[in-house]
């Protein structure tokens, strides 16, 4: 039905996402922004009734056209989508007919337009110099919050660097959220998780036929996020075949999908972020240098949960409302607090999180005593763990804490599988708990444990 | 295994959370082993389905999409989940038999 070039081009020039559906609701076009949204190629989507692909809250999906193709009206309806992140996003949809010049109808444009902004907007004009979510009395912390919004109005590649568990992807999200580039994809890309083949799909896409079992044409990350960010988290476990390609996609503004001979343009910015020593990788080798100064544009460094301590009942307080909301936030009692204080937190922010979590399952939401923290923090001894946790890891300060232990000829998958192998035996099997001990959330130990093949 | 389907119609429903209906099916060594049970919820609500899957002991869902929240709860509950699947459920019923469903999977024939 539309397979006119400029539709497409025209399509894509829009700051939304858009799906032009034929008169059965069967999807006929969707523009770069609806294929980000979604995570379906125009090549999967093709022909599929519009509700599947859309996944919308609007419910009965079909009777929302009746309007538009039986009295010609264009019509505006607010609901939720789930996007290919399996998270539910407000949406404005705005439905228009589309008919031929003779008057023949043709189908319709869905514009989706994406709400979770709006609210974020409207709080940072009331209050242009804070960044809600960043709970911090620390000064360097106070610091990072100023850079965000200087950094966001630029284009430079920003590199992250922080502990893991400090919140990097948290501030390169803000840093997007702030940017012109706001009202399009924020596409997260974890190096680490997927083996190098795949990875090079994911990045720069293929074409039907690229290789066995590419039977349709799929939009790779870059693609995906248009105009956007692209963001590289764990930047170090990039396979340096992959580094030498990164390299070669940020000098020259292009890429090519795999298996095409056809330049596509990289209109994307790039933040990248890393939990290890990535100047120390680079003396090693083990990282390339042209690379490393080519995302090293601007630069944030994260401080550890420890060298903000003063934060800690801020974080406290901020997390047990958020874990009850609209109910009363449960209490904790001052030696509770105490022992929360004088913890370390190799695992950071995310860990004292889940420690909370934990400790409001099991009070009941009566007031949080010791008794509901996790055992590590009550008994045995905390160096002993941070050691096993972290002697091995690829973590800078964790790798410096323990620098004596650590066998310098293991590669870091070799790292990383010990450390796995460790907190599991430390957890006796308890996937939920070892995820904790290592600072991670359970989806990452899972996608960890495949990966290691354990 | 016992395995729960989200389904609309003859189809893998679009949505996990706004789903009323589920098929449970046992499917053992690559055959139903039970007839197909038809569960009706009186609304759609993602933490009923959530709730039946745990207390039927099912060890698999089969969906479309699903949000995180009860994506994790799922995995929490060490229920294995393959979502993103578009089509009639009784395609998917068969390519899981042959231990060839994945997610994400577009099977002909939807409605």
């Amino acid at each position: 039905m539309f397979q006119n070039a400029n539709l497409i081009t025209l399509l894509d020039g829009i700051p939304h996402a858009v799906v032009v559906v034929d008169t059965n609701l069967d999807v006929s076009r969707m523009n770069h922004l609806a294929e980000a949204l979604t995570g379906r190629s125009n090549g999967e989507a093709s022909g599929i009734h519009a509700d599947y692909i859309l996944r919308s809250s609007l419910h009965p999906f079909n009777s929302y056209f009746e309007p538009v193709f039986g009295e010609k009206q264009t019509v505006v309806h607010e609901g939720n989508i789930l996007d290919r992140n399996r998270k539910i996003v407000p949406i404005r949809f705005t439905i228009s007919r589309i008919e031929s010049h003779k008057g023949r109808q043709l189908g319709a444009m869905v514009v989706l337009e994406d709400l979770t902004l709006a609210p974020y907007l409207q709080e940072s004009l009331a209050r242009p110099d804070t960044f809600d979510g960043i709970v911090s009395l620390n000064p360097r912390m106070q610091d990072v919050g100023e850079q965000i919004s200087v950094f966001a109005a630029t284009d430079a590649s920003v590199l992250i660097e922080g502990e893991t568990g400090t919140g990097k992807g948290y501030v390169a999200e803000k840093i997007h959220q702030a940017s012109k580039r706001s009202s399009y994809p924020f596409i997260k890309v974890n190096c680490g998780a997927l083996p190098e083949q795949l990875l090079e799909s994911e990045l720069f896409g293929h074409v039907r036929g690229a290789f066995p079992g590419a039977d349709h044409n799929k939009p790779g990350m870059f693609r995906l996020a248009d105009r956007g960010t692209i963001f590289f988290t764990e930047v170090g476990d990039l396979p340096v075949t992959l580094q030498i390609k990164l390299l070669t996609v940020l000098d020259d503004g292009e890429f090519f999908a795999i298996g095409s001979t056809r330049k596509v343009a990289m209109t994307a910015r790039i933040i990248a972020a890393t939990s290890m020593d990535l100047k120390g990788m680079v003396r090693e080798g083990l990282f390339r240098e042209d690379l490393y100064y080519r995302l090293n544009v601007l630069r944030l460094d994260i401080p550890p949960l420890r060298e903000r301590s003063e934060d800690v009942p801020l974080l406290v307080d901020y997390f047990l409302s958020s874990f009850s909301p609209g109910e009363l936030t449960p209490r904790i009692d001052r030696s509770t607090m105490d022992i929360l204080k004088e913890f370390t937190y190799p695992g950071n922010v995310r860990e004292l999180r889940n420690i909370l979590e934990h400790a409001i399952t099991l009070s009941h939401g009566d007031t949080i005593k010791t008794e509901h923290l996790p055992e590590y923090l009550l008994h045995g001894s905390e160096a002993e763990r941070y050691a096993s946790i972290w002697r091995s890891s690829g973590d800078a300060h964790g790798r410096n804490a323990a620098e004596g232990s650590r066998n310098k000829d293991m590669k870091w998958d070799d790292v990383e599988k010990e450390m796995i192998i460790e907190a599991l035996r430390k957890s006796r099997g308890k996937r939920s708990e070892a995820a904790k001990m290592l600072g991670w959330a359970r989806s990452t130990l899972y996608r960890k444990l495949k990966y290691h093949e354990l | 295994m016992k395995v729960m389907i989200a389904v609309s119609g003859v189809d893998v429903a679009p949505r996990f959370d706004l789903t009323v209906e589920a098929i449970i099916v046992q499917v053992e060594n690559g055959e139903l082993t039970h007839e197909p049970r038809e569960l009706v919820l009186s609304e759609p609500s993602g933490d009923e389905l959530c709730g039946l899957a745990v207390s039927e002991s099912v060890e698999l869902v089969i969906c479309g999409g699903i949000d995180e929240v009860h994506y994790d709860y799922l995995a929490w509950k060490k229920i294995r989940i393959i979502d993103g699947v578009i089509g009639p459920y009784v395609r998917a019923l068969d390519l899981l038999r042959e231990d060839n469903l994945s997610a994400n999977t577009i099977l002909p024939g939807g409605e």
